[in-house]
């Protein structure tokens, strides 16, 4: 897989709130690839930045989020540069998303085959009975009644309404996909039907996953690399099987630890202590000093870099590899 | 359709409550009728011991109780049979309705109209572009022409623009002397006689629907389906008026139904600074004479277009928000 180019490449993305109480940084400096139908992770807490991450891949940050460094590479190509009309063409057609919230990412007073129809008219000069034909085979394919083309979204269900919109995700057979927490709005039965659904999808279409939750052990099970976020950066990434058995960073540790394990003899589930920092003002050196078990003065001062530990598998955390050097002005640009 | 049915249903209900209001509510105010024909007719009456009998006849004020009277009254508005105006009289009511009404339609549909589509509009763009220049220019210049009292600001156009000014008519809804009809020295006569009450209207009443729209719109921008319409590489007009305003329009709705059906009885004050024949300006003089059967009529016209107005906005509505269909 090393030799192939990157379908996504994401270099140094930082992406700013501002706010009347300064400048929040909530994404800082990310950089990570994704190779086409590959499926990748990312995990953490609520208000890491890994949704603002995912709507800065997309081009869809609204104010007062702005992108103000990195760049983000498709196929070789600078999107984050793109002029906003040219971006607009791109977008859905080659990256889609499927939005957190089901039961409010449909608008309320279109049916459901209009809402595909507008999609499929942004992109492609096709009739407005094409549109529909291709909505009743990507509704079909979901598993939904085709004849709820004609439905409005307050008709359907929750699971239904997600469904919904991965199927509107598939139409244009983008390359990437971003699922941001696509199941946490729905109840545990359904949460696992979708997934599965989105499983056997990607393995019959290939297309690349982007996959945003805050339920690692979802991801364990369900993507090819996992990469860990904290405070707006990423902590850890590596294979997922390699991060489930030997999870470095402390914080992924005590990610790990916070979910029960369906197999295996009972164990304490421990959580992790504290909260996670406000990025208005963050920590001084590693971010997550404050709740580290490992944690000693010293560390606090020095901002740990990620590096490759072992192949494939990076981490910034100052329990492995050569020290680094003080780096506390980058912590404290954002105040 | 059964929704349709049940909005029916309901606005029957409504009418026959509005109606029996209107019976009781002349009655209950100060004052009879009959003591203003008494100081009219003084002379007839002394020299004529039957004359008040004859009178009590023809005006439909007999003596009987007042259940009676409802029954009469519920039997003469269902037949449209309003009765003969006290204060014009001897011109029925109906006839003195006929020459006020369309005036008042006119001068007032125009302007609500009007002012609803542009304060909409206004209110449309503003949010769109929030923080930007004209939504910190036209949200306040806009409520400060509000914070004017309509007749204030009629007073005062009438005055610096007709009378100093000279370049509109000062009162009434045409010239004397032109030939009333279709043709188009009227009807550009009666065009600059509404373009100040209409600019009045529209001057007060614009910020009130700009804010609103605005409002309500700021919060429809942060739902998730915007998100996802940009995402899906929508233009942004389209995410603007179908996304957005499609949705935010649905609280204004009800208030354009609101304020449509107040145009037909609400203008008063400005119909009397601009002497404007219309409704407004006749229901004052039906209510000083003590002419209930006037009043009665105009009240229970009111009603019926505001029954009317709610049910067009229940209908559209239905049709605009899927979710108002099932219940």
């Amino acid at each position: 897989m090393t030799n192939r180019e990157p379908l996504l490449r994401v270099e140094d993305l930082v992406v700013d709130y501002y706010s009347p109480r300064g400048v929040v940084r909530a994404v800082d400096h990310i950089s990570f690839d994704i190779m086409p139908g590959e499926i990748v992770g990312l995990a953490g807490e609520s208000g890491c930045g890994k949704s603002t991450a995912a709507n800065a891949i997309l081009g869809i940050l609204r104010e007062p989020a702005q992108m103000t460094n990195g760049r983000i590479f498709f196929q070789g190509q600078d999107i984050a540069s793109m002029p906003p009309r040219a971006h607009r063409k791109f977008r859905w057609r080659h990256i889609s998303m499927v939005f957190q919230s089901a039961m409010n990412a449909l608008n309320p007073v279109l049916r459901v085959g209009d809402q595909f129809v507008d999609m499929v008219q942004a992109h492609e000069r096709v009739s407005k009975r094409d549109a529909l034909d291709r909505a009743r085979d990507l509704l079909r394919m979901v598993g939904i009644d085709p004849l709820r083309v004609s439905a409005y979204p307050h008709e359907l269900s929750g699971g239904m309404r997600q469904r919904v919109i991965i199927a509107m995700a598939l139409a244009l057979q983008p390359e990437l996909i971003i699922m941001d927490e696509p199941t946490t709005a729905l109840d545990v039965v359904v949460q696992r039907e979708i997934l599965q659904e989105i499983e056997e999808l990607q393995r019959e279409l290939q297309f690349a996953v982007l996959f945003i939750t805050h339920d690692l052990s979802l991801l364990v099970e369900f993507s090819n690399r996992i990469a860990i976020m904290y405070a707006g950066e990423i902590v850890e990434m590596a294979r997922a099987q390699e991060l489930f058995r030997e999870p470095k960073h402390p914080y992924t540790v005590g990610l790990m630890n916070s979910f029960p394990s369906l197999v295996g003899p009972k164990s304490m589930i421990t959580g992790i202590p504290g909260s996670p920092p406000d990025l208005a003002n963050p920590p001084t050196g590693c971010r997550f000093s404050p709740r580290c078990p490992h944690c000693t003065p010293y560390k606090t001062m020095v901002h740990p870099v990620l590096q490759e530990i072992e192949p494939g598998h990076l981490v910034a955390c100052h329990l492995y590899g050569a020290e680094q050097e003080l780096t506390h002005e980058r912590a404290s640009t954002a105040s | 359709m059964p929704f349709l049915y049940r909005r029916i249903a309901f606005y029957v209900i409504a009418l026959w409550t509005s109606l029996t209001l209107n019976f009781l509510l002349p009655r209950l105010m100060p004052g009879k009728p009959i003591d203003a024909f008494y100081a009219r007719y003084r002379l007839e009456i002394q020299n004529n011991p039957h004359f008040l009998d004859s009178l009590r006849i023809e005006l439909g004020l007999p003596k009987t109780p007042l259940w009676q009277q409802y029954i009469q009254y519920i039997v003469n508005m269902l037949h449209g049979n309003f009765g003969i105006s006290y204060s014009f009289y001897p011109t029925p009511v109906i006839d003195v309705i006929r020459t006020t009404l369309p005036w008042t339609l006119f001068l007032a549909g125009t302007a609500t109209i009007l002012t609803f589509l542009i304060g909409t509009f206004l209110g449309i763009v503003v949010a769109w572009r929030r923080g930007g220049k004209l939504d910190s220019l036209l949200p306040p210049v806009t409520m400060f022409a509000s914070s004017f009292p309509a007749f204030f600001l009629a007073l005062l156009l009438l005055y610096v623009l007709a009378y100093i000014g000279g370049w509109f008519p000062l009162e009434h809804s045409y010239s004397g002397g032109t030939d009333i009809g279709l043709n188009w020295p009227f009807l550009t006569d009666v065009a600059d006689h509404a373009i100040l009450p209409v600019a009045v209207i529209v001057l007060t009443g614009v910020g009130g629907w700009l804010l609103g729209m605005r409002n309500v719109m700021i919060n429809t921008l942060a739902e998730d389906f915007i998100t996802m319409a940009h995402a899906k590489g929508l233009s942004d007009f389209r995410v603007m008026m179908m996304y957005a305003a499609r949705n935010a329009i649905l609280p204004s709705l009800t208030g354009f139904a609101i304020a449509l059906a107040y145009t037909v009885g609400g203008l008063v004050l400005i119909e009397t600074v601009f002497s404007y024949p219309g409704v407004g300006f006749t229901l004052v003089q039906a209510a000083q004479g003590s002419d209930y059967p006037l009043v009665q009529a105009l009240l229970m016209l009111i009603t019926v277009c505001v029954l009317l107005a709610n049910l067009f906005v229940d209908l559209i509505y239905a049709r605009l928000d899927p979710r108002a269909r099932t219940q």
